[in-house]
């Protein structure tokens, strides 16, 4: 007895200890290029490429040049993607709220076929709407212009009611019975009893459409098309690395992506645990 | 409510209430089908039968001082680009000006503006006509008429979803439907680099452009139905690549820290969920250039004495298997993120009453993980696998669609339906291909998650869990 005890004990260290070198390995692989780009950011002789891995010269000067420079004004990117980060995630957390409240809580007879029209809306390739609003745009004279991003980071947003309406599906409907046996009405409950209720959906949504500006490249590059004033950090970054100024602007991107990861990394793991809950709140459960 | 036992049953339809209100109305009703809200007004619902009556007067100024002249042009889309308005003197010669008249584009996105706008006006008149019959109703039995604040109150209480519906509607009318119905009738048209307005006109060109996607037998050069077949191929290989690898790798990446026994838990995760947090656009650049042709793991390559690899320049084989490898390095700690949650909701009774019936890990996994993961996440695989089919970032950002090649319309070895559209459109300014890429974009995913979609039991069961 005790002998076979002891055997799969050790087999389960062994096994332990196997998983425990996956592990580390797995680590090292996706923490490699990371480690690489900030040493890049550090580095001050070279360009883009180089033939050794630690650099030579080690400073700040990338950094000091990203912020200095006025022909590509890292600041004032950074000062528009702000703008419209926060313009839009009101605007979309607004929409996403009120579209999921409907969807969830209310039951009328065109909930169904609202919910499918915007299931089959979803399926389009967003970029090919894209071409349309880009002329639109221009047609309003609006294209190249901040409003612009704005409108069309959070004019769609709500279609994207499904995370957020499947966590109102879990609030009981036993609450809105009892309160509008109470007399309150429909708005009443949507605006005490769900919001107040949806704290970490509300925090879910607005994180993720806050962030939204800072990683999106493609609508942004086809907005502004080369008005690098009106660039959001995403694009101006990328601009960096077009085939004639990589060699010089190489080592600044670097910086710069280090610069603007520090508190997108911050916001998304402190939002991880909504991220996790919000996929799968939609889904049923056992 | 009184409401409810007379007048029109709430459950048919619009258009059964209408015939309804036509068949039995009168003349009042009839009267009220030419002059909107006139019956509302004779039975004492004054103010919402002015609504109506006003709204009547504004779309027909619309239809005369703006609709009526784009309309007219829908048919050929404009007939004159340019017209001369005016001479200059230039060094004694007489010039002419020419100023810009016809813009197809315009012309096209007007008519969808306005199409949208009459369908509006149907909606409000066949609604108008029912609310005249039933206030005839209400009148016919000597029931008081529904007072207009009344019914402006039902609209924050039983009618809330069409207030709280309303906004996000309009937003999504304006930057997703009606953009989509442009694009869409933009794949029936000749608009291309030779037929770019304002300086030309483009003009309905029916099928062609889907014949030619489909004309297989096509002879010459490059042919496009050639490069979409390709192109289609590679596009559905990637995407089941790149979601059902990223899915299991990612689920044994979460059960190998979720392992009894593994310590630091949060370590392990922290560090794979830090490398998702770094925004994608960066370190998918960052990717391609430490891949580049003289990038730092070829440098390395050299220094150690092994050939260099030709990651997005050599072959097309290789840049593809890159692709769907870097691929790995973006989705998994995405899917360890989502699944960990999900596996540890799993009944440890199940693994438990396994072990005792001698099962190995890997049979546990298939048998158990596998099929639980499925029931829960189906949902979440199709928009990844939809969201596959149209990934943009990685290939654009990452390879760029490279290896360039001659053998393809435009495109690239590993240009992915998405990032030829973009490249058709933005660069070679072909618009119509595009478009008709794009829908055929949407038919293939739509079918296809439309099918899974509809099997999945967490759809079905959407009222059972609430």
């Amino acid at each position: 007895m005790s002998e076979k005890t002891k055997s799969l004990r050790r087999s389960q260290i062994a096994s332990n200890v196997a998983v425990y070198i996956i592990l580390t390995v797995l680590s090292i692989i996706w923490l490699l290029p990371i480690a690489w780009l900030i040493l890049s950011s550090f580095r001050l002789e070279g360009g883009a490429f180089v033939k050794y891995v630690w650099p030579k010269q080690l400073g700040f000067d990338n950094y000091v040049k990203l912020f200095t420079n006025k022909e590509r004004n890292f600041v004032l990117w950074c000062t528009n993607t702000l703008t419209v980060a926060i313009f839009s995630c009101i605007l979309s957390t607004l929409f996403t709220l009120c579209s999921s409240f409907a969807l969830s809580r209310m039951r009328f007879k065109m909930r169904k076929t609202i919910m499918n029209i915007a299931l089959i809306l979803g399926m389009f390739p967003g970029f090919m709407s894209m071409i349309a609003i880009y002329h639109i745009l221009k047609l309003l004279n609006l294209n190249q212009s901040l409003v612009a991003l704005v409108l069309v980071y959070s004019g769609g947003a709500g279609l994207n009611y499904h995370i957020c309406k499947g966590f109102f599906d879990t609030i009981p409907k036993e609450l809105d019975e009892a309160a509008m046996i109470d007399g309150a009405t429909r708005f009443r409950i949507f605006w005490q009893i769900t919001i107040p209720l949806s704290k970490p959906m509300i925090i879910y949504t607005v994180l993720t459409s806050f962030l939204a500006p800072w990683t999106d490249f493609i609508f942004a590059s086809f907005i502004m098309q080369g008005k690098s004033d009106l660039f959001t950090v995403s694009v101006g970054l990328w601009s960096m690395l077009e085939r004639e100024s990589i060699s010089e602007w190489y080592l600044p991107f670097c910086a710069g992506a280090v610069v603007i990861s520090i508190p997108i990394t911050a916001l998304f793991l402190f939002m991880q645990k909504y991220y996790a809950e919000g996929v799968t709140a939609g889904a049923v459960k056992g | 409510m009184a409401t409810t036992t007379i007048g029109v049953k709430k459950k048919t339809s619009l258009f059964a209430q209408l015939w309804e209100s036509i068949c039995k109305g009168g003349v009042l009703v009839w009267l009220s089908c030419l002059f909107m809200g006139l019956g509302l007004i004779l039975k004492g619902q004054v103010i919402k039968g002015i609504i109506y009556l006003l709204v009547e007067v504004a779309f027909v100024l619309f239809i005369v001082l703006f609709a009526g002249y784009y309309l007219g042009l829908l048919g050929s889309l404009g007939t004159v680009a340019e017209i001369i308005v005016g001479y200059e003197e230039f060094f004694g010669d007489l010039i002419p000006i020419y100023a810009y008249k016809h813009n197809s584009f315009q012309i096209l996105l007007f008519n969808v503006l306005i199409f949208g706008v009459i369908f509006f006006f149907v909606y409000l008149w066949m609604r108008s006509v029912v609310d005249c019959y039933k206030a005839k109703l209400r009148a016919d039995a000597g029931e008081p008429p529904i007072s207009f604040t009344s019914e402006l109150k039902t609209y924050l209480n039983s009618n809330f979803h069409v207030t709280i519906l309303a906004l996000p509607t309009i937003g999504v009318l304006a930057f997703t439907v009606f953009p989509l119905i442009t694009m869409i009738l933009l794949a029936f048209t000749n608009f291309d680099r030779a037929h770019l307005p304002p300086a030309n006109l483009f003009t309905w060109n029916g099928f062609s452009i889907f014949k030619e996607i489909f004309n297989f037998g096509a002879t010459g050069a490059v042919s496009i139905s050639a490069t979409f077949t390709r192109i289609l191929i590679w596009t559905i290989i990637w995407a089941i690549c790149a979601t059902f690898l990223n899915y299991i790798f990612g689920m044994i990446l979460a059960l190998l820290i979720n392992k009894k026994g593994i310590r630091f838990k949060k370590m392990w995760r922290t560090i794979f969920v830090t490398t998702i947090a770094v925004p994608q656009f960066v370190t998918l650049l960052l990717m391609s250039k430490i891949l580049a042709d003289e990038g730092i793991v070829n440098q390395l390559l050299i220094q150690w004495g092994f050939e260099p690899i030709k990651f997005f320049t050599g072959s097309g084989l290789t840049a593809k298997i890159t692709v769907i490898v870097i691929n790995l390095w973006v989705g998994i700690p995405y899917t360890m993120l989502m699944t960990t949650g999900i596996l540890m909701n799993i009944p440890a009774s199940l693994y438990e009453s396994a072990k005792i019936d001698g099962a190995s890990p890997f049979i546990m996994f298939v048998k158990i993980t596998m099929p639980y993961m499925l029931f829960v996440t189906t949902p979440y695989l199709i928009t990844q696998f939809i969201g596959n089919l149209n990934n943009f970032n990685v290939i654009y950002l990452l390879s760029g669609g490279n290896p360039l090649t001659s053998s393809l319309y435009y495109a690239g070895e590993t240009d992915l339906l998405i990032t030829w559209l973009y490249k058709l459109s933005l660069n070679q300014q072909m618009y119509n291909l595009a478009s008709a890429i794009g829908i055929l974009m949407f038919v293939i995913s739509a079918s296809l998650s439309l099918i899974t979609y509809n099997m999945s039991a967490s759809v079905k069961r959407e009222e059972e869990f609430q």
